[in-house]
């Protein structure tokens, strides 16, 4: 261990080699800028026409060589990627930050389209657990069932599925929406912070539980509440939204979704700081 | 992380050998320690079907201790007398490593006393017995196991795997799954997942009678199963009840001589991928399993939390 009383410029933290450097000033995030937006460059993106197609067998192809293969296509300028024979293999369509239209013609194993920024995705089959996980915008549509943690922790975009989902789905949601046809498993909303999940079936156990914000909107029955989730009040602004919402996910055409359940959270569990301390005592 | 396989053929006999082989082996990167199979045969059903070790593979990645061979054909000499003591006769017997044998042999008294018997020779421990089941596992991956002891072959209805990564018990054979549903004839069972309330469970089944022949918590959930059973209660019945019974994280699947049951917690926690059509049930722990045998467009779903399924042949 390092020595403390002759370490003086260092934290304690620091001289017990938690951190390899002191951080000071800005981290090393670039912030777009309109004045040289000519100049402005977002790694990873190329420049595609929709009307340019192509497709790409993976049948013997594993996720990083069909990924870069991917890659490769859209840096050539094409725009309509399909892909044939998925056959159910993790991580493929990952990492995309282009417009793109990216079809997938067969079902998706774990991680399918992670982390991605813009694609337009339509997988005409089923994806296995966390399916879009991180997604920062576009939209992903899957025709047929979901396994869990669909959508945890999308950050932006429309994320729908046609049919069911797993557990824990929109886990950690920080934005976006995520609409499922079907049914949905245990821990729907677990700790998510913003944004919205729609799910027009039934929900399992410890629906929303420990959400810190965003909205769950249910159409069919609800397992059990989780802690810190309470029912709201339905309004016009939800049902408007959510009719439109419905249009743009392709599923739940004459669905009434005012009698849907409105679930939010209590805001007792988590935000400490407007309670006095005996009511965070209460709280936990 | 482990990963485990499953299917059933309905009203029809399949290459299930071959078939969990594919699977298992689609499934390699989430266990590659110890593969087993239980495999639903086609046999004649008169006689019982034996498999038993009598000391541990030693091989790359094992924890066991290295044993002379004379020390294996020691203890097995010993087996063979408990078996004419027990009055039972050997049909057939076929040693299939230095470690492992497989006995067909006439006999129609209590199965619990009978391994009693058999278990008391030091290190000699019954993998499974039945008049269908023939339960297989050892160090390697599926097809290693496979080939070692020629189960690509084997026609049946149905059975079920596993690929072990090992957490909280050694890299042996005793450890490994599938774990015969002692002391019932052709049940077996596999798990992926962490139980929790295994040494209170084990203290207080061990105290009913039953026996638990490694430290391996998934050996927990068919040692339960099977004192439910013995108590009266249907396979569905003692899955149902062990959502409740058990702590922890669990996918697990469960096969006797003519079924085959999945359950899952209510966190839903661990994986599990399903296929359904009128005459076949294939599942895993992920897609890529069942792909592997069925490399069309199939519509496949993940079980909900709490779930617990029962199909027949």
């Amino acid at each position: 261990m390092a020595n403390l009383k002759t370490d003086q410029k260092k934290t304690k933290a620091q001289s017990m080699g938690m951190h390899t450097e002191v951080l000071k000033g800005k981290t090393q995030q670039k912030f777009f800028n309109p004045d040289e937006a000519e100049n402005f460059y977002y790694w990873g993106t190329y420049d595609v026409d929709f009307n340019k197609r192509t497709e790409l067998d993976v049948k013997d192809l594993d996720c990083k060589e069909a990924n870069k293969k991917i890659e490769e296509l859209m840096s050539e300028g094409f725009g309509t990627i399909v892909i044939k024979n998925p056959q159910g293999k993790h991580s493929l369509g990952v990492g995309i930050l282009n417009k793109l239209n990216l079809i997938f013609e067969g079902s998706l194993g774990y991680f399918g389209v992670g982390s991605i920024d813009g694609p337009m995705v339509r997988v005409n089959g089923r994806v296995g657990w966390s399916c879009a996980e991180n997604m920062m915008a576009g939209k992903v549509v899957i025709e047929k069932n979901a396994g869990s943690c669909f959508g945890a922790a999308i950050r932006g975009g429309d994320l729908v599925c046609k049919g069911s989902v797993g557990a824990r789905t929109g886990i950690d949601q920080k934005g976006g929406s995520i609409i499922v046809g079907g049914d949905a498993g245990a821990f729907t909303g677990f700790m998510m912070q913003r944004g919205r999940i729609v799910i027009l079936g039934d929900v399992g156990i410890n629906l929303g539980d420990s959400m810190y914000d965003g909205t769950i909107y249910v159409g069919g029955k609800i397992g059990s509440f989780g802690s810190d989730a309470i029912e709201a009040p339905m309004t016009k602004n939800d049902i408007d939204w959510l009719n439109r919402k419905l249009k743009v996910a392709e599923i739940g055409d004459n669905f009434d979704v005012s009698k849907m359940t409105k679930v939010v959270a209590g805001k007792k569990l988590w935000n400490y700081d407007a309670l006095e301390p005996t009511e965070k005592k209460g709280a936990i | 992380m482990c990963g485990i396989a499953g299917l059933i053929h309905r009203g029809k006999s399949s290459n299930v050998g071959e078939e969990l082989q594919s699977m298992l082996q689609a499934l390699k990167h989430r266990g590659p320690d110890s593969t087993g199979y239980a495999l639903y045969a086609e046999n004649d059903g008169q006689n019982f079907i034996m498999r038993f070790k009598v000391g541990e593979n030693v091989g790359e990645g094992s924890t066991s201790v290295n044993e002379d061979a004379s020390v294996y054909d020691g203890r097995k000499k010993l087996v063979d007398k408990n078996l004419s003591e027990l009055g039972a006769t050997i049909v057939k017997e076929e040693k299939l490593t230095p470690y492992s044998y497989r006995y067909e042999i006439k006999y129609d008294k209590d199965l619990m006393d009978f391994s009693k018997k058999i278990e008391s020779v030091e290190m000699v421990e019954i993998l499974s017995i039945g008049k269908s089941l023939e339960l297989i596992k050892d160090l390697g991956d599926a097809k290693t196991v496979c080939e070692r002891y020629n189960l690509d072959k084997v026609q049946g209805t149905h059975g079920i795997g596993h690929a072990r990564m090992a957490t909280e018990s050694g890299v042996d054979i005793k450890s490994a799954h599938p774990f015969w549903g002692y002391p019932f004839a052709d049940v077996s069972v596999v798990h992926n997942g962490q139980l929790t309330n295994y040494w209170n469970n084990r203290r207080a089944l061990e105290n009913k009678g039953m026996r638990f022949m490694s430290e391996c918590d998934s050996e927990l959930i068919a040692v339960f199963l099977a004192e439910k059973m013995r108590n009266g209660a249907t396979l569905e019945e003692g899955m149902k009840e062990s959502l409740t019974g058990l702590d922890g994280v669990f996918t697990y699947f469960v096969a006797t001589k003519d079924s085959l049951g999945m359950a899952k917690d209510t966190m839903a926690a661990k994986p599990l991928v399903l296929y359904e059509s009128d005459d076949l049930v294939a599942m895993g722990s992920e897609e890529i399993a069942i792909r592997s045998i069925l490399p069309q467009e199939i519509t496949t779903y993940d079980p909900f939390d709490g779930e617990v399924k029962v199909w027949q042949i």
